[in-house]
């Protein structure tokens, strides 16, 4: 029996919605959990003061400062040497065993556990380097642990370049490198900047490799070398050893509203470059 | 000759084990149109390409035979001198897409990281524009994409991107095939303004732009230059019978 294209392209329609809406549902749920439970603990000086009793009273002020030094320090770190390598990889080699090689080498990077990353760090960078639990530590392992992402958005992102432009570039008498500075990466920026952002949310939202490097000291952290933890941390420590769900829900939250306002703020700059740029 | 701009001796271009052009021979001089016809993969965009050397990016290739600019072996000059002397207008209009209308202009400067006073930028931008016959529709836009252009202007504002670099002569590439019948009309028409300042080369393989444009002509078949002479003369009485073939319609 053949049975009717329209009702086959209705009932693909309404499959499809209904999968989209489940999908979407599921966020809402979590985001609304977090909120209702999380709501009623923050308040100003929940976020500007320290914890006390080992977080089950006072303030997340120091894990607040600790995700930033960390995301930010990684993408300082990641970000030009991510770029770096996917440019080396699109302008500068041809197609060969040896860069397939290191493609494959990213893409099994990218691939692997973040507690693998955690152990990595904490046997080589915490242990074999001496530098204990510190920023240092979790701003190195995680620098590797976001590499393989900004290296593979960037790739793709400056690929997707039309060559047409770098041959016109080349007709302007533009040598190779002010061709690549001037043209190609202002025209992959969009592409560069979302792997960027992806990475920072997923610096942010990080703890499994952060406990194993960086610690989970209560204090803030003001060198390199000292330990802290991050929101992510703090959280899971609050809620795994039982001290305080409430507090517990109120990082959740703080971290959940901070990744929303990174991800609005990812995306009020990539609309400003891509109209910069298109 | 002494106002000879490009000189071509015993010219061979090879892509691996293909000859691609054989022995051409060619002069150009100063303020004229030249126009390249032939059929489709005859060699007249790779002998362009050879003129301002972009066909070195394509490994494989090799030359031999000597080409000359302005009396200057342009195999002995770097590529990026040369170049500076070259200005090149590719088949679809390529403005840059990160800049703007006066930025596109000045590409050829900022991308060389050559410093001009803002003052004799805005010169030069409006003296480009103004030989492109691109000023006036564009002048109280230039800050604005060159992407936003209609394609007729947007291939106008890649010709006056060429022009910014004052070079000795223009490559045409095929530069009116991706555009409409106006526009293909008003560039034809700028190519018989701009001969005042520049001598350009055009590839064409429309016989009826040849002829409406340039002042002398290469048919080239095979790449083989068959015959090269005064337009006017070509058209009425060529001396080969494949050029002649070839302009009744014959092939190509």
């Amino acid at each position: 029996m053949r049975v009717n294209p329209r009702i086959i392209n209705q009932a693909v329609r309404v499959g499809l919605s209904a999968q989209a809406l489940f999908t979407v549902s599921i966020l809402v749920v979590i985001v609304a959990i977090i909120c209702v439970k999380g709501f009623p603990y923050i308040d100003f000086a929940f976020i500007f003061s320290f914890p006390e009793d080992m977080g089950r009273h006072g303030g997340i002020f120091p894990s607040i400062v600790g995700t930033i030094q960390l995301a930010l320090l990684s993408i300082l770190l990641a970000t030009p040497l991510g770029v770096g390598t996917a440019i080396f990889l699109t302008e500068y080699t041809r197609e060969s065993a040896f860069t397939k090689l290191i493609r494959f080498g990213v893409e099994s990077l990218a691939g692997i556990p973040s507690i693998l990353y955690g152990l990595f760090g904490f046997i080589f960078f915490v242990i074999k380097l001496k530098m204990g639990w510190s920023l240092l530590a979790g701003v190195l392992t995680l620098t590797i642990m976001i590499l393989p992402t900004i290296i593979r958005t960037s790739e793709e992102a400056i690929r997707a370049v039309p060559r047409q432009l770098r041959i016109v570039s080349y007709s302007l008498s533009a040598s190779k490198w002010e061709t690549i500075k001037k043209v190609v990466l202002p025209a992959a920026m969009p592409g560069i900047l979302t792997g960027i952002m992806l990475s920072i949310g997923r610096a942010v939202g990080e703890t499994a490799a952060v406990i194993f490097t960086m610690g989970s000291s209560l204090r803030l952290p003001l060198s390199l070398m000292d330990s802290g933890r991050t929101m992510a941390v703090h959280f899971y420590i609050l809620a795994r050893e039982g001290i305080s769900m409430e507090k517990a829900y109120g990082t959740a939250l703080v971290l959940v509203l901070s990744i929303l306002l990174i991800n609005v703020v990812a995306y009020y700059l990539m609309n400003k470059a891509i109209a910069r740029y298109s | 000759m002494e106002n000879t701009v490009l000189k071509v001796e015993n010219f061979c271009a090879f892509f691996g084990d293909n000859k691609i052009l054989k022995e051409v021979n060619l002069s150009v001089s100063k303020n004229v149109v030249a126009a390249l016809m032939g059929p489709s993969g005859c060699g007249k965009t790779t002998l362009i390409r050879c003129v301002n050397r972009m066909h070195e990016l394509i490994p494989g290739t090799a030359i031999s035979g000597k080409m000359t600019l302005v009396n200057e072996d342009i195999y002995t000059m770097q590529p990026i001198v040369l170049r500076r002397k070259v200005g090149m207008v590719f088949q679809k209009p390529n403005p840059f897409p990160t800049m703007s209308i006066y930025e596109n202009v000045i590409a050829g400067y900022k991308l060389n990281g050559i410093r001009i006073p803002r003052g004799e930028l805005d010169n030069i931008v409006e003296q480009s524009l103004k030989k492109a016959a691109l000023w006036e529709e564009v002048k109280d836009t230039l800050h604005r994409k060159g992407t936003f252009l209609s394609g007729g202007q947007q291939q106008r504002l890649c010709i006056a991107r060429a022009l910014a670099m004052d070079p000795e002569i223009l490559l045409l590439d095929e530069p009116t095939s991706a555009l409409d019948p106006k526009s293909t009309s008003q560039i034809e028409e700028l190519f018989v303004e701009l001969k005042k300042n520049v001598t350009m080369l055009l590839v064409t393989h429309n016989i009826a732009q040849a002829a409406r444009v340039s002042d002398f002509t290469a048919f080239i078949y095979l790449g083989e230059l068959i015959e090269f002479g005064p337009t006017e003369k070509m058209f009425t009485v060529p001396k080969d019978k494949r050029t002649e073939e070839y302009l009744t319609g014959k092939f190509g």
